[in-house]
């Protein structure tokens, strides 16, 4: 494993309180799902989750239909779709939009994808200022710090963090009572809304048959930042397209019980295009920003392209046991825990952090709970041949060595009798120096047994 | 190659598909509702919305909502939108009540009263649709968010709305299911109401109403 991930994680579990905050806020979002899944409270869960499984497969498969499909109606209802091959495509395209329109100020809801592109740090650059409105990402803009957790992004900030960083950042009084600071928030943020002259979404569903996009959220920024502004700016991977409107039946029933255990989330928010004749508000222009930045590269490998079905719910991070104990922060790329450890390979490419898809148990958690049945287990499985058999991953000779000397012995009982005994005796006597000292710098070795389970056996027959 | 061309030329080709290549139908469309009766469907709404932390009222007729309305607002400053039942309910001449629409006045304001064009039992959801009557503001900056509604227009769930209502888009350029308070959880996992959008939610649903022609709605 690579040094800083190394420090990253042994500071995670060193800090009790942040294990604490981990531990807390993933097991409350895990029994609201488990609660609002069950079979009394939802029966037909397993049916929906294989029916959306589906409709992703089917989506993916044609994908190339359905984004023309989408274009189409976008530009039916007055939008526009920008095409955006990387990053840097979309982000040139907003700041170029935000001169021609002479606006310095962007309100922006939670999105992940503008995350992955920097937008943010980009647009400061050019002298534009991006304000995330989501409490929780506001949180972190003002601390300078990046998403801990798709959810729940700020899950790791005490409530004294804040109100510290309130006082320093935005002159505001000690006050230390979520409600209280939460006001703050809201009153610093009203002012932004009635003043930025673009505000930027993602999207969670783009609806092929109607342009529309779908925004799902607790707050009312997202509502705010598609409607305050006088331009709406919707930013999206081209994987979140879904065919027909009445799909939706399936997906919102899945998204919010997934991830915060709510049938519905507070607000769903159906867009399509910019004000129309006669309505009272709204957007004079919209647009969709389409962005590939690496979709396609995953969308060729027709065994890991589930990958792309992936509605970020967080359900994989709250089940997962390596997350939960090593945190957002341990991870190399935007997308955490299982979710994470699939895409990041995949997009960043193997050679960049080889490391990453063997730090998992294979227990299979996430695959239980993802709402759209994504396989993380088999495409971590395909990822570790590809490194091994690519030579990435160093190192590995010992261990190699170590296990097939294991699986000689083990078809060998007689002589793993005679020689199990010893090595339990000096198993803790060990040096750990060497390729032992990597292999256990991770693991705890387990005390062995001084009589074998066969000795055992035959004392109990006598 | 311009990034279209481009994308969409990546696309066919990690699918193996040729441009003009056919599409199959998608899987069916699963929508999942049984309809309960009217009466049990408002008991329903009125369940799942309080347990969100909203107020419901089941009046009779619209002097009843009316009056409703007028002590809930306890003399706040509230923005009413055009919609033909809170007139039927007399609500637009309230003494603290406005119909001016504009932002400042939505920004201004401490409540708004609209209808919804329909509601979902099983989440306790209102289904609002900017347009000529109510802004996409007013039920979203003033604090407080009182909606009338006949009891007519309460639909079982999600499922049986996108079955009623097969293109939203068509109704307008935003749709929005609101569901209970505006809230967050981003601070230790404390629920707080009102971030963004109102944290008190009032409905009001009217058994009777004569008043109130039904939304037209535009199939595709
Ligand atoms: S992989 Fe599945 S469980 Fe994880 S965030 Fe995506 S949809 Fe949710």
């Amino acid at each position: 494993m690579a040094e800083p991930y190394q420090h990253k994680i042994a500071n995670a579990l060193g800090d009790p309180k942040l294990q604490l905050a981990i531990y807390s806020a993933t097991g409350r979002l895990a029994d609201g799902r488990r609660r609002t899944v069950s079979t009394e409270a939802f029966p037909d869960y397993q049916e929906l989750r294989q029916h959306a499984h589906e409709i992703k497969k089917h989506t993916l498969n044609h994908l190339d239909f359905y984004l023309q499909e989408l274009e189409r109606n976008v530009e039916a209802r007055g939008g526009r779709v920008i095409w955006a091959r990387d990053g840097q495509e979309a982000r040139a395209f907003i700041r170029n939009l935000a001169r021609e329109r002479a606006t310095n100020l962007i309100v922006k809801s939670k999105s992940m994808t503008t995350e992955e592109i920097h937008l943010n740090e980009h647009l400061a650059q050019d002298g534009i200022e991006a304000v995330e409105t989501d409490l929780g990402e506001y949180i972190l803009q003002l601390a300078g710090e990046k998403p801990f957790h798709i959810i729940a992004p700020a899950l790791h900030k005490t409530r004294e963090d804040i109100a510290h960083l309130f006082e320093r950042r935005l002159h505001a009084a000690h006050e230390t009572t979520p409600e209280r600071l939460t006001a703050i928030a809201r009153a610093a943020l009203r002012e932004k809304f009635l003043e930025a002259g673009i505000g930027i979404t993602g999207a969670n569903f783009l609806v092929a048959d109607s342009g529309m996009v779908v925004l799902v959220e607790n707050e009312g920024n997202a509502r705010l930042s598609c409607s305050a502004p006088r331009i709406h700016v919707a930013v999206s991977g081209i994987e979140k397209v879904i065919p027909r409107a009445q799909d939706l039946g399936v997906f919102l029933n899945l998204l919010g019980r997934s991830a915060t255990g709510q049938p519905l989330s507070v607000y769903t928010s159906f867009l399509s295009g910019p004000r129309r004749e006669g309505e009272l508000d709204g957007p004079e222009e919209f647009y969709l920003v389409l962005l590939d930045n690496g979709r396609t590269k995953v969308l060729a490998d027709a065994e890991k392209r589930q990958s792309l079905y992936c509605i970020r719910c967080g359900a994989c991070l709250n089940n997962c046991p390596v997350y939960r104990k090593i945190g957002g922060y341990s991870y190399p790329w935007v997308y955490s825990g299982p979710i994470g450890k699939i895409l990041t390979p995949q997009f960043m490419g193997v050679h960049q952090d080889p490391w990453l898809p063997f730090a998992s148990s294979l227990c299979g958690a996430c695959a239980e709970v993802c709402p759209v049945k994504i396989e993380i287990p088999k495409i971590l499985l395909a990822l570790r041949a590809e490194i091994t058999e690519a030579g990435i991953q160093k190192g590995g000779m010992v261990e190699k060595l170590a296990f097939r000397m294991w699986a000689w012995l083990m078809r060998h009982p007689r002589i793993y009798e005679r020689v199990a005994p010893v090595a339990a005796a000096a198993a803790s006597r060990l040096p750990r120096a060497g390729p032992l000292k990597a292999w256990l710098s991770q693991r705890d070795l387990p005390p062995l047994a001084r009589r074998s389970f066969r000795q055992l056996w035959r004392e109990r027959r006598k | 190659m311009n990034s279209r061309e481009f994308i969409l030329s990546r696309v066919r080709a990690a699918l193996g598909r040729g441009a003009a290549d056919p599409v199959p139908e998608p899987p069916p469309v699963l929508l999942r509702f049984a309809s309960s009766p009217p009466p049990d469907r408002a008991e329903k709404f009125r369940s799942a919305l309080e347990a969100l932390g909203g107020k419901v009222a089941i009046v009779n007729t619209p002097g009843e909502a009316g009056a409703y309305v007028e002590s809930a607002l306890a003399g706040r400053r509230a923005i009413a939108s055009q919609a033909p039942i809170l007139e039927a309910c007399g609500i637009d001449s309230l003494p603290s009540v406005t119909t001016e629409h504009s932002r400042q006045a939505c920004a201004a304001a401490d409540a708004s009263i609209t209808s919804a064009e329909y509601a979902l039992a099983e989440t306790g959801t209102l289904v609002v649709s900017a347009g000529l009557r109510d802004s996409r503001m007013v039920s979203l900056l003033p604090p407080c968010h009182i909606a009338v509604i006949e009891r007519s227009k309460i639909l079982e769930n999600l499922d049986e709305f996108l079955d009623v209502c097969r293109q939203p888009a068509a109704q307008s350029s935003a749709v929005v299911l609101i569901t209970g308070p505006s809230r967050t959880a981003d601070i230790e996992m404390r629920l707080v109401r009102g971030v963004h959008g109102p944290g008190e939610i009032h409905v009001v649903i009217v058994n009777n109403v004569t008043a109130a022609p039904s939304y037209a709605s535009e199939e595709t």
